[in-house]
C-alpha cells in the first residue's frame, strides 16, 4: 500500500536525523536572560552564526530575573539582564560575573485608547499615579492638562505590566521610585514587585501583545517592541522638565550623562540633561569569568570583540542606541579578565 | 391517568430528549470547531518552509519550525522508550505475578502518579536532572514525559492482560509449560495490541504537553544535537508564538497547532482502529 | 540457606526470576513516585519552615520582601475549576445520558468516539484558541451583555479585560467536558438492564426510565466522574496561564485576573532569584499535589462504589 511505504519512509527519515551523531565541530552556546535587548540579540546571534558556522548561540528570552537565576544555577553559558545583579546574587552564582553593556534602549508607555492615535505627553506624576491605581481614567486632570489637545475618554485604565521577573520592570519601577516617593515606599524598584494594580503578562512579549489586544490598556516596553508591532508610545517629562520622546537621539544623550563605574553596574534612568530620556538603560550580558570549556571561552570572547565592533552598527536600525565610545574602550579591556 | 397529562409526559419525553441531545451534539461540535478554526488559520501557513525551516530571528517575516518537530519526535521516542517497557512490565506483574496486597499498592500509586499535574512533573525532572547535569536537555525532558507515560501503560497492559481468557493460561500449563513461559509465550502475545494501543495513547498524551518541557528541554533556535542540549518543541513553540505580538509568529503557532492536532488525532484514530480490528478477529472465529 | 533451598524445591528459579525481575520494575515506579514526593518536601523545606500553615491563608506574593503566601493561587485555582464543573457537568451529564440511554447504538458509538477526540486535544491548543476568538467574545459581547442585565451582582462588576476568571473557567470547562461525558456514559451503561426495562414495563417514558431510575442509580458514578474531572481542572496549566491575567488577587467579580497555583508555577519557576521564592513555589507545588489526591481519592472511592453496586447479588 502505497501509504504504508509513505509512512514507513517518513518515519525512517525522522528516526535517522535524531540517531544521527552531531557533528562534532559545532559548538552550541546556551544564554537566556532579558527580553528587553531580545530582537538586536537574535539579530547578533544570527548574522555571527552566518559569519561562523561551527559556533550558534542559544538566546532565549525569559526575562533579566531568569537571566541571573539560570546562570547561578549553572544551565547556561552566559546570562542577560537590564537589571545589574546585586552582590549577593553574584556571590551566589559562584563568584565572579562579569557585566558587559551591549546597547542603550528605552523603556516607553505604550497605550491603546480608542480615538487617540496621537502621541500622549506623560508627566511623572501621571505614570506613578496610573501603576499605583489612584489615577483610574484617561480623562483625569493629570493626564489632561499635559494634553490639551487630545479626546482623552472618560474610559478606565487597563495597566499591562509584567508577570515574569524582567529588568524591563527593574527599569521601569527604578524610574517611578526616583520620581514618586510613595511608589518607591509602596512597590519599589525590582525585577518583580508586588503591583498595586493590573495584569500580567509574559515578557515585553507579552506586554505587547496583551496592550494591543485590549482597549484602554497601558503597559510599559522596550521601545523596539512598541515600534515593531506599531503600537502607540507616549512622551516622558524628564528631570529637566521636557517632554523628550524615547529615540536614539533621547537615550544616547541619557547614556553618555552617566559616569561608568569599573564594573559597568550603573542606573541612567531619570538622567539630567534636557535632550536625556527619562527611562533609559544600558543592557547587559553576564559572563563568568571562569570558562571550564577552552573553546566557549574563545567563542564568547571573540563574540563579545565583534559585538562592540561590527555588532554596534545593526543596532540603530532595529531602535537600540549604540554604547558610547569610552565604555566600548573600557569593555575591550575588560574582556582580558575572561579565563 | 388523564389524557392530558399522558400528552405532557409525552412532550417532556421529546424535549428532554431534544435537550440532551443538544448537549452531545454541542460536545461534539467544539471537536469540529476547533479543527476548522485551526485548518482555516493555519492551512495557509503550512508550506515546504514550515517543515524544513529553521525559525528567523523576530521581526523578520519567514521560517519555520523544522527543529521542533524534529524536537518533539525526540523528546516522545525517548519518553516511549524509557516509559513503555517499564508500564508493560509492570502491568505484567500486577496482571499474572503479584499477590494480593503489594500489587495493589502499586495500582494505587501508578494512579496516584497519573494524577500528578504535569507542572509537578516538571519541577521534578528539574531538580532531577537539570540541576545536576547543569544544562536543559532533551534527557530531562524525554524523562518527565516517560513519567506520564509510565501510569497509561500499566493501566493499559493490566487490563489487556486480564482480558485474556483464562482458558489459554490453563491450556498451556497443562500442556506442561511454567508459568513464565506461559506468560511469555501465550497471554502477552494474546494482547500484543494492547502494548501497541497502550503505547499509543501514551505517546498521544505526552506528545501535546507542553508544561513539563517549560523547565526540562527548555527551548533552542537551532537543530538540537545529542539528547544532552536544550531542544525546541512543537507546545513550547505554539506557547511562545501565541503569547507574543508578532502577526508572523501568531500565523506560525496556528499552523504549529494544526500539525500538532493532526499529529494527535491521527494517533487516537489508529489506537481506535486497532483496538476494534482485534475485537471484531476475536468476535469473528 | 536451608530454607532458600526448600523454598525453591517447589519453584521453577525461571519462574522465579520471571517474578523477581517483574517486581523490580513494578518496584521501580513506587520508587520514583516517593522520590518525588520526597523532592517536592525537601525542595520547600525552606519556606515550609519560614511559613508553616499560614502560607494557605496568607495572601501576599512579594518576592521583593520574600513574604509569599498561598491564598489568591488556591483561590483563582479552585473558583476557576468548581465554575468549570458548573458550566460543564449539566451538558456533561446531559450528553452522557443521550449517548447511553437514548440514542441509537450506531450513533452513540460514533459520537463518543469523537467526544473521546476532544480529550486527546492538548492545552496549549485550548489556549491558543481561547486567545484570539474566546477573549475578544467575552471583552465584546458576554462581559458587556452580563454587566449591562446583572450588573447589580459583585459577580459581574468591573473592569471588561476579556482575560480573567471568567476566561479561564470557560475554557476549563470545555476541556474537562469530554471525561464528563465519556465517564458518566460508562457509569449510566454499567446500571443493569433489569433497572431500565422495570421501568419501562410499568409505563415510563425512555426519558422518565433515563432520568428517575437510571441516573440516580449511576449516581455515585457520575458524581466520581464529577471529581476526576475537577482534578484534571485543578491541575491545569497552559490554557489557564494564557487567559487568566496573571495577577495574583482576590476579588469577588469574575471580570477580574486572578492566578491559578499551576500557572504561577509556569510563569516563575525559571526566574524565582531567591532561594525562598523557588521554594515557596515548590510548597505551591505541594499543595496543588495534595488538592489532586484527594480529589482522585475521593473520585476512586466513589467509581468503586458503583462497581459493587452493579455487580450481581
Amino acid at each position: 500500500m502505497p501509504v504504508r511505504g509513505l509512512i514507513t519512509t517518513i518515519f525512517i527519515a525522522l528516526l535517522s536525523l535524531i540517531l544521527a551523531p552531531a557533528a562534532p565541530a559545532q559548538l552550541l552556546i546556551n544564554g537566556a536572560g532579558a527580553t528587553f535587548p531580545y530582537p538586536v540579540y537574535a539579530k547578533w546571534f544570527d548574522e555571527y552564526h552566518k559569519r561562523d558556522r561551527q559556533i550558534q548561540f542559544n538566546y532565549q528570552s525569559i526575562g533579566s530575573g531568569g537571566g541571573i537565576r539560570q546562570l547561578q544555577a549553572g544551565t547556561v553559558d552566559f546570562g542577560a539582564t537590564d537589571s545589574p545583579m546585586t552582590d549577593e546574587q553574584i556571590a551566589k552564582a559562584g563568584g565572579a560575573v562579569l557585566h558587559f553593556p551591549t546597547v542603550l534602549g528605552a523603556v516607553v508607555p505604550v497605550y491603546n485608547v480608542a480615538g487617540v492615535r496621537q502621541e500622549l505627553n506623560f508627566t511623572a506624576e501621571a505614570l506613578a499615579g496610573i501603576f499605583l491605581g489612584k489615577i483610574t481614567r484617561w480623562n483625569d486632570p493629570e493626564l489632561a492638562k499635559a494634553n490639551p489637545g487630545a479626546a482623552l475618554p472618560s474610559a478606565g485604565i487597563v495597566v499591562v505590566h509584567r508577570s515574569d521577573g524582567s529588568g524591563t520592570t527593574f527599569v521601569w519601577t527604578d524610574y517611578l521610585s526616583k520620581v514618586s516617593p510613595e511608589w518607591k515606599a509602596k512597590a519599589g524598584a525590582n525585577t518583580s514587585v508586588s503591583w498595586p494594580v493590573g495584569l500580567g503578562a509574559k515578557g515585553n512579549e507579552g506586554v505587547a501583545g496583551l496592550v494591543k489586544q485590549t482597549p484602554n490598556s497601558i503597559g510599559y516596553v522596550e521601545l523596539v517592541y512598541a515600534l515593531q508591532n506599531k503600537i502607540p508610545y507616549g512622551r516622558v517629562r524628564n528631570a529637566a522638565g521636557v517632554f523628550v520622546r524615547p529615540e536614539l537621539k533621547s537615550v544616547t544623550a541619557a547614556g553618555s550623562s552617566a559616569e561608568m563605574p569599573a564594573d559597568f553596574r550603573v542606573s541612567i534612568t531619570n538622567a539630567p540633561g534636557k535632550d536625556a530620556y527619562p527611562i533609559s538603560s544600558f543592557t547587559w550580558l553576564l559572563v563568568p569569568t571562569k570558562f571550564q570549556d577552552a573553546r566557549k571561552k574563545k567563542a564568547i570572547t571573540e563574540f563579545l570583540r565583534w559585538m562592540l565592533s561590527e555588532g554596534q552598527k545593526l543596532a540603530e536600525p532595529l531602535g537600540y542606541a549604540p554604547l558610547p565610545k569610552g565604555v566600548v574602550a573600557l569593555e575591550l579591556k575588560a574582556i582580558a579578565k575572561i579565563q | 391517568m388523564s389524557r392530558a397529562f399522558h400528552l405532557y409526559r409525552k412532550g417532556v419525553n421529546v424535549v428532554m430528549f431534544s435537550l440532551a441531545g443538544l448537549c452531545a451534539f454541542t460536545t461534539v461540535s467544539v471537536l469540529f470547531y476547533i479543527l476548522g478554526f485551526l485548518v482555516w488559520k493555519g492551512a495557509g501557513a503550512i508550506n515546504w518552509d514550515f517543515f524544513t525551516q529553521l525559525p528567523k530571528p523576530v521581526g523578520e517575516a519567514g521560517g519555520g519550525m523544522a527543529n521542533a518537530i524534529v524536537g518533539s519526535f525526540k523528546l516522545v521516542v525517548l519518553a516511549t522508550a524509557i516509559g513503555v517497557p517499564v508500564g508493560f512490565v509492570t502491568g505484567v506483574y500486577l496482571a499474572e505475578f503479584g499477590g494480593r496486597r503489594y500489587p495493589a499498592l502499586i495500582r494505587y500509586i501508578a494512579d496516584l502518579l497519573n494524577g500528578v499535574p504535569s507542572i509537578v512533573i516538571g519541577i521534578f525532572a528539574y531538580a532531577l536532572v537539570v540541576v545536576p547535569m547543569r544544562r536543559f536537555s532533551t534527557l530531562a525532558g524525554g524523562l518527565a514525559l516517560s513519567l506520564m507515560i509510565i501510569p497509561v501503560t500499566i493501566r493499559t497492559t493490566e487490563q489487556f492482560l486480564r482480558a485474556v481468557p483464562d482458558s489459554l493460561r490453563e491450556a498451556a500449563l497443562a500442556l506442561g509449560a511454567s508459568k513464565w513461559r506461559m506468560v511469555a509465550t501465550v497471554v502477552i502475545p494474546a494482547s500484543l495490541h494492547a502494548v501497541l494501543t497502550g503505547t499509543l495513547l501514551g505517546v498521544a498524551r505526552v506528545a501535546g504537553e507542553t508544561a513539563p518541557l517549560l523547565f526540562t528541554s527548555f527551548n533552542n533556535r537551532f537543530w538540537s544535537t545529542g539528547w544532552d542540549q536544550p531542544t525546541a518543541s512543537l507546545p513550547v513553540m505554539i506557547f511562545t508564538y501565541a503569547i507574543a505580538p508578532y502577526e508572523d509568529w501568531h500565523r506560525q503557532a496556528w499552523a504549529a497547532g494544526l500539525v500538532l492536532l493532526m499529529a494527535m488525532l491521527a494517533l487516537n484514530v489508529t489506537a481506535h482502529r486497532i483496538l476494534s480490528m482485534k475485537m471484531a478477529r476475536r468476535s469473528g472465529r | 540457606m536451608q530454607t532458600l533451598r526448600l523454598w525453591l524445591r517447589n519453584r521453577n528459579p525461571a519462574d522465579v526470576m520471571a517474578h523477581a525481575v517483574t517486581l523490580l520494575f513494578a518496584s521501580t515506579v513506587l520508587l520514583v513516585t516517593a522520590l518525588l514526593v520526597y523532592e517536592l518536601y525537601v525542595s520547600s523545606a525552606a519556606s515550609r519552615q519560614e511559613f508553616g500553615w499560614t502560607f494557605l491563608l496568607s495572601r501576599d506574593w512579594d518576592p521583593v520582601q520574600d513574604k509569599f503566601g498561598a491564598l489568591p493561587f488556591i483561590y483563582g485555582t479552585v473558583v476557576t475549576s468548581v465554575l468549570a464543573l458548573l458550566m460543564a457537568a449539566p451538558v456533561g451529564v446531559g450528553a452522557a445520558i443521550f449517548l447511553a440511554e437514548l440514542a441509537p447504538p450506531k450513533i452513540s458509538d460514533t459520537l463518543t468516539f469523537v467526544v473521546e477526540l476532544l480529550a486527546a486535544v492538548p492545552s496549549v491548543i485550548y489556549g491558543l484558541l481561547a486567545i484570539f476568538t474566546l477573549v475578544p467574545w467575552l471583552r465584546e459581547t458576554v462581559q458587556p451583555f452580563l454587566q449591562e442585565r446583572f450588573g447589580y451582582l459583585p459577580v459581574f462588576q468591573g473592569p471588561m479585560y476579556g482575560v480573567g476568571i471568567l476566561a479561564a473557567s470557560m475554557i476549563l470547562a470545555i476541556m474537562i467536558l469530554p471525561f464528563i461525558v465519556s465517564i458518566s456514559r460508562e457509569a449510566l451503561l454499567a446500571v443493569p438492564a433489569e433497572q431500565r426495562e422495570a421501568a419501562l414495563a410499568v409505563g415510563a417514558t425512555r426519558w422518565e426510565a433515563a432520568w428517575q431510575v437510571v441516573t440516580p442509580y449511576a449516581g455515585l458514578g457520575i458524581a466520581g466522574s464529577v471529581f476526576l474531572a475537577l482534578a484534571r481542572a485543578l491541575g491545569e496549566t497552559m490554557a489557564v496561564t494564557m487567559v487568566i491575567g496573571n495577577a495574583p488577587k482576590i476579588s469577588a467579580s469574575l471580570f477580574e485576573s486572578g492566578y491559578s497555583i499551576a500557572a504561577v508555577i509556569a510563569n516563575e519557576f525559571t526566574e524565582a532569584t531567591g532561594d525562598m521564592h523557588l521554594s515557596a513555589l515548590v510548597q505551591l507545588g505541594l499543595v496543588l499535589f495534595g488538592l489532586t489526591i484527594v480529589m482522585n481519592a475521593i473520585a476512586r472511592l466513589m467509581l468503586a462504589a458503583t462497581s459493587r453496586k452493579g455487580s450481581p447479588q
